[in-house]
């Protein structure tokens, strides 16, 4: 049993749910190969060589690499599959883009945002946003899997396997990368963050959004987060959600402001290792999942509680 | 141009699932249905070209059980001008769902296809991309702008971190993420419209597909309840709190 792990990276070093998706492929059991496709991708090779459990790195490295599209990384992907019993990847906006088109291309199911490996066939997975756990197995030859990165640990590094280059699969030509536009921030990532500050529609502005929440997460050195409430009305763009349609999230301190708690917030953050919930509503549902709750109003005590960390 | 939006019955996103108590499932009975919210949105980005003159046709496509009907007619209440059923009691993965598509797409050819990006039910995140690998089309997931000329779609994705845009020549497969629009209510009168619109209704087997799960779900759980705290009084007791109980900050 050999399972191929896909990396996402960016081309210099792997993005930290790659960590995660080998620890699920560990827990598979078997050979694990990390695939990395990138243009002069080399540090993001020596990363992956350097993970504990990993056996083998296949590089292809090649200019139609470069933007990762899912045609021409899945035209690669098909080409290495036959070789393998699983195929990995996180369940980012990357591997969701990506791993539904190889497993259509070999014919089999894919096993979406697994949290649970039972055995190399069946896994657990969460549905209908996370309200219940579904345990499923699979009878395909190949398990092609996306992985939920808060429910596995990171890969350490002080591993050493081999690298080999690979020969990249021909350029499709069917999609070309105009723009991407990259959100800047001194932040930590939000999906590997140890302390998220999140807001929602409480906060009433965009303005109010930025004016409070950003000292106190800067005095934390936390992530924003917001709410689909808060993404909704514009308060922050969209890669700051956190729930059912946005990211999930599991930091050690979660801290939500102006947040009721829909279920498809809580589907998003309540694995959190700590949920702090500020609100003015004292029956708000994010009070039955928050450890502290601080019944307010958070013009108040978001500014105290910023003054209170420092 | 033609547009084929699928679009699927699942629970209402308001409503609170319960598992049933033997493990096997979630309770579906006596349940309130809708439409799967992202797929609203593709209903109305496709009604939206459809009224800027680039689409000449919207047809709105479910798979799945008799009231099924009910979302497509609701879709045709948005603005699609047919719809189509393709009617099983089967149990459908994404992967089924996908082949069907293929198979309407090869009686339809539609030059786009505008789905949603999930359903909230299995929350599988597959059936575009999929449907985009057997067409060998490309495919723009998690759409937030989408503009359509010249035979090419140029789309605004949502990527963690930031947004990206891509171009592709037509035909092609768009998933719609939310902030791509907000889709209209459908009013009254194109209620009762919608209720002569035609509505076909086909099976997997008229369309050569074989819908038989890969996947078996041996048991579906309730997750671990997360059990509530306390209430702290003021901010410098829940400082105090994550200080010192929670050793967090």
């Amino acid at each position: 049993m050999t399972i191929l792990v896909i990396a996402e990276h960016d081309h210099q070093s792997l993005k930290a749910a790659t960590l995660n998706t080998v620890t699920a492929a560990s827990k598979i059991g078997g050979n694990i190969h990390i695939l990395v496709a990138g243009s002069n991708c080399g540090g993001a090779a020596q990363q992956a060589a350097s993970l504990q459990g990993v056996s083998s790195v296949k590089v292809a490295d090649a200019a139609h690499y470069q933007n990762q599209t899912a045609e021409n990384l899945t035209a690669l992907v098909i080409a290495q599959a036959g070789n393998y019993s699983h195929i990995l990847a996180p369940a980012t906006t990357f591997g969701k883009n990506l791993l539904p088109r190889v497993a259509a291309l070999l014919d089999v199911a894919q096993i979406s945002e697994i949290t649970g490996v039972e055995s190399a066939d069946t896994f657990i997975r969460p549905i209908y946003a996370g309200n219940a756990l579904a345990t499923v197995q699979s009878a395909d030859k190949i398990k092609v899997i996306t992985v939920r990165s808060t429910a596995f640990d990171a890969a350490m590094s002080g591993g050493s396997a081999a690298v080999e280059a690979i020969a990249a699969a021909n350029d499709t030509n069917q999609t070309t990368l105009t723009n991407r536009e990259l959100t800047k921030s001194e932040r930590p990532e939000l999906g590997a963050a140890k302390i998220i500050v999140s807001g929602g529609r409480g906060l009433g502005s965009g303005e109010n959004y930025h004016k409070l929440l950003e000292p106190l997460a800067d005095k934390l050195g936390a992530a924003l987060g917001a709410s689909r409430a808060a993404v909704d009305a514009g308060f922050v763009p969209n890669d700051y959600q956190v729930g059912q349609t946005g990211k999930i999230v599991a930091p050690q301190l979660y801290i939500a402001v102006g947040i009721s708690g829909a279920i498809q917030h809580l589907a998003g953050m309540k694995e959190s290792k700590f949920i702090v919930a500020i609100n003015k509503d004292p029956d708000a549902p994010i009070f039955q999942v928050a450890d502290y709750g601080l019944v307010g109003d958070l013009f108040e005590l978001v500014p105290q509680l910023e003054s209170a960390v420092g | 141009m033609k547009i084929l939006v699928p679009v699927k019955r699942v629970v209402d996103y308001n409503v609170k699932i319960r598992v049933k108590a033997d493990g096997s499932g979630v309770d579906l009975a006596n349940v309130k249905m809708s439409m799967n919210p992202f797929d609203e949105i593709a209903i109305e980005e496709a009604v939206r070209l459809k009224e800027a003159g680039i689409a000449t046709e919207v047809i709105a496509v479910s798979c799945g059980v008799a009231a099924c009907q009910e979302t497509l007619r609701t879709a045709l209440a948005i603005g699609a001008d047919r719809a189509i059923l393709v009617e099983t009691d089967a149990d459908l993965q994404p992967l089924a769902v996908a082949k069907l598509l293929q198979a309407l797409c090869a009686k339809e050819a539609p030059q786009l296809v505008i789905c949603g990006k999930q359903a909230i039910d299995d929350d599988a995140n597959q059936t575009g991309q999929m449907l985009a690998a057997l067409q060998n089309w490309p495919q723009a997931t998690f759409a937030s702008k989408v503009v359509i000329a010249g035979g090419k779609a140029t789309v605004t994705r949502e990527i963690d971190g930031g947004l990206e845009t891509l171009e592709m020549n037509l035909p092609a497969v768009v998933s719609t993420d939310l902030r791509l629009n907000e889709p209209r209510y459908a009013t009254l009168p194109n209620i009762m419209k919608a209720k002569k619109k035609p509505l076909d209704t086909v099976k997997p087997a008229d369309l050569g597909v074989d819908v038989a799960p890969r996947l078996t779900t041996l048991k579906v759980a309730e997750p671990a309840k997360r059990s509530a705290g306390i209430r702290v009084a003021d901010v410098a007791e829940l400082v105090n709190k994550l200080k010192n109980e929670a050793k967090v900050i």
